[in-house]
């Protein structure tokens, strides 16, 4: 090669460099405005709410006056609607799950079975809410209850764990399962000796995922009836009218954080709109604390799985 | 050409483990065994040697029914399971009875993502066992047929992954010994391994045989003369050729068989 010709191929490199730089800086342009958007509603949210977050905002009731209202009433209807939604999506998504991987025969049926419920991952949430709305609390009487709603939001993430279960049991190499059909082990073995057990980090992370989302909806839990000014708390296992259980709360009225912000954010006065701004605060906190979870969770059972 | 009476003398010194009889097997609509018949003698070493595709390993898996794990593979004939005449390939003996009596050792080692003792002791487990002393001496019987216990004894809790690839695959071989099984399969066991490795699991073979009949697939001829007794040599899904190993490899009987073993073809 002469001087000549390496010079070209030299100028040839450096054009063919240029795109590179440029797509990188593309790409820190396409992430930067993702980023700075949410960090700009943090922000926004942190300067009007921060104020008003102390021990008082979160173990009062609604109030009317915007400085005597908190979110107690709020939160802790999420905590227990989350932990319906948890009770009843976990058990159903991976069953449902490990079923389509490891039990299905591969037909038209399991066809048809494994698109729609790719496709219900994509129906609006409000559909939930009045699917609910006729079949939990019409139809079976379960009433505008802490039930009704975790079973609609536990409908509404139950395609994320469903999925979330089968990439999880997909990822497990077929000669690990060959390996224990090898040692005379029936497909139910299979499944709870190895493929959930190797893929219960995949489908925790789904799960958290799913519930972080859930925690964040409104309409489907405004459709079911959740009201929005609320001054008690479910009762406490026990502690109600006799005969009293375990698990009266589960029928009793409640709110969540979402629906208290909405509604503070449509009163006049702004002293309530610093009130939704901290309980926004407060419900980001949640799911980024929930997804912190998830990364951490999915770390330490992942350090145990080695093929 | 009935491969029984042409072992006849070695057939008296060892009785029949099992005998392939017209076995056909389909993948679908494709054809990928054609009317083997073959011997497998008991406490003996036999191998299966050819071309990539020839068909070996569906053979050697037909023997603990691993096809009946995907859809659309069917058998055809019969795999008699000796002394109890057991056709292995019948419908109307389950699969899991089958790998309950035969073990399998693959290409690449696999153990479980769990401690090595778990990993020796899931055969077991599978089994009902669930009395600790019981499960304690197997594991332990297991990892020294497997040449193993010496190296582990003080790791037992451990992940089974953090063994050497040769020190996995002896792991994988107690695994399949724990179970006292009566046929031992092993499905290219050293492919993925290093010559030193390989080294110590073909001497575990021929150690192993004096208990349990072993039938081993291998693309390496040399190993196959190294540690066995009897080799077939499998071509397009035909059983070119069956015969002791060393008739094989110094007098061929067929053409094909001699154009592999000299490296003319393949």
């Amino acid at each position: 090669m002469n001087q000549q010709e390496l010079q070209a191929l030299r100028a040839m490199i450096a054009t063919h460099k240029r795109w590179d730089y440029m797509f990188g800086v593309l790409g820190i342009l396409a992430l930067m405005l993702a980023l700075m958007t949410f960090v700009a509603l943090f922000a926004d949210m942190a300067v009007n709410g921060l104020g008003r977050i102390n021990v008082d905002f979160l173990t009062s009731f609604p109030s009317r006056r915007a400085a005597n209202a908190g979110i107690l009433s709020a939160w802790v209807g999420s905590v227990l609607v989350m932990l319906v939604t948890a009770c009843a999506a976990v058990p159903l998504g991976v069953a449902a799950g490990v079923y389509l991987e490891e039990y299905a025969p591969k037909n038209w049926v399991t066809d048809i079975i494994e698109i729609n419920v790719t496709n219900l991952a994509g129906v609006p949430s409000i559909i939930y809410g009045l699917l609910a709305l006729g079949l939990f609390v019409y139809t079976f009487g379960l009433g505008q209850s802490i039930l009704t709603a975790g079973l609609t939001l536990a409908l509404l993430i139950l395609p994320i764990v469903i999925v979330a279960t089968r990439e999880a049991i997909r990822a497990i190499p077929q000669i690990i399962r060959e390996g224990a059909y090898a040692c005379g082990a029936t497909t139910w073995q299979v499944v709870s000796d190895h493929i959930v057990p190797y893929s219960s980090a995949g489908i925790l992370t789904g799960v958290i995922i799913g519930m972080a989302r859930a925690i964040g909806e409104t309409a489907p839990i405004i459709t079911v009836g959740a009201l929005t000014f609320i001054a008690f708390l479910p009762t406490a296992p026990f502690a109600g009218d006799p005969p009293a259980g375990l698990f009266d709360w589960l029928f009793a009225p409640f709110t969540v954080m979402p629906i208290q912000m909405f509604n503070w954010t449509s009163r006049p006065e702004a002293a309530f709109l610093n009130n939704a701004a901290a309980a926004g605060l407060i419900l980001v906190l949640m799911t980024l604390t929930m997804n912190g979870l998830a990364i951490w969770l999915r770390y330490r059972l992942r350090k145990n799985i080695k093929w | 050409m009935n491969p029984i009476t042409e072992h006849n003398s070695r057939e008296t010194l060892s009785p029949l483990k099992a005998e392939a009889k017209k076995l056909n097997f389909y993948y679908g609509n494709f054809q990928a065994l054609k009317n083997i018949n073959m011997p497998i003698y008991e406490k003996k070493v036999t191998s299966l040697i050819g071309p990539s595709g020839c068909g070996k390993s569906t053979y050697l898996r037909c023997f603990n029914r691993m096809h009946d794990l995907y859809p659309g593979n069917r058998y055809e004939g019969a795999i008699e399971f000796h002394p109890d005449r057991t056709d292995l390939l019948s419908k109307k003996v389950d699969p899991i009875e089958v790998r309950m009596r035969i073990s399998m050792v693959f290409q690449k080692p696999n153990p479980f993502p769990k401690s090595i003792y778990e990993n020796v002791a899931y055969g077991l487990r599978v089994r009902g066992e669930s009395a600790r002393s019981v499960i304690d001496d197997k594991v332990e019987a297991a990892l020294r047929s497997a040449a193993l216990w010496g190296e582990v004894k003080d790791r037992l809790k451990e992940l089974g992954a953090n063994l050497s690839g040769g020190q996995q695959q002896r792991l994988c071989i107690a695994r399949a010994l724990a179970t006292d099984p009566e046929l031992l399969l092993f499905d290219e066991p050293t492919s993925a391994l290093d010559p030193i490795a390989t080294a110590s699991i073909e001497e575990l073979i021929t150690e192993l045989k004096e208990r349990v009949t072993i039938l081993i697939v291998t693309h390496n001829m040399q190993q196959a003369a190294r540690i066995s007794d009897f080799t077939a040599y499998m071509y397009i899904g035909e059983m070119v050729e069956f015969g002791v190993t060393d008739q094989i490899f110094i007098k061929p009987k067929r053409k094909e068989t001699e154009d592999y073993i000299t490296g003319r073809f393949g």
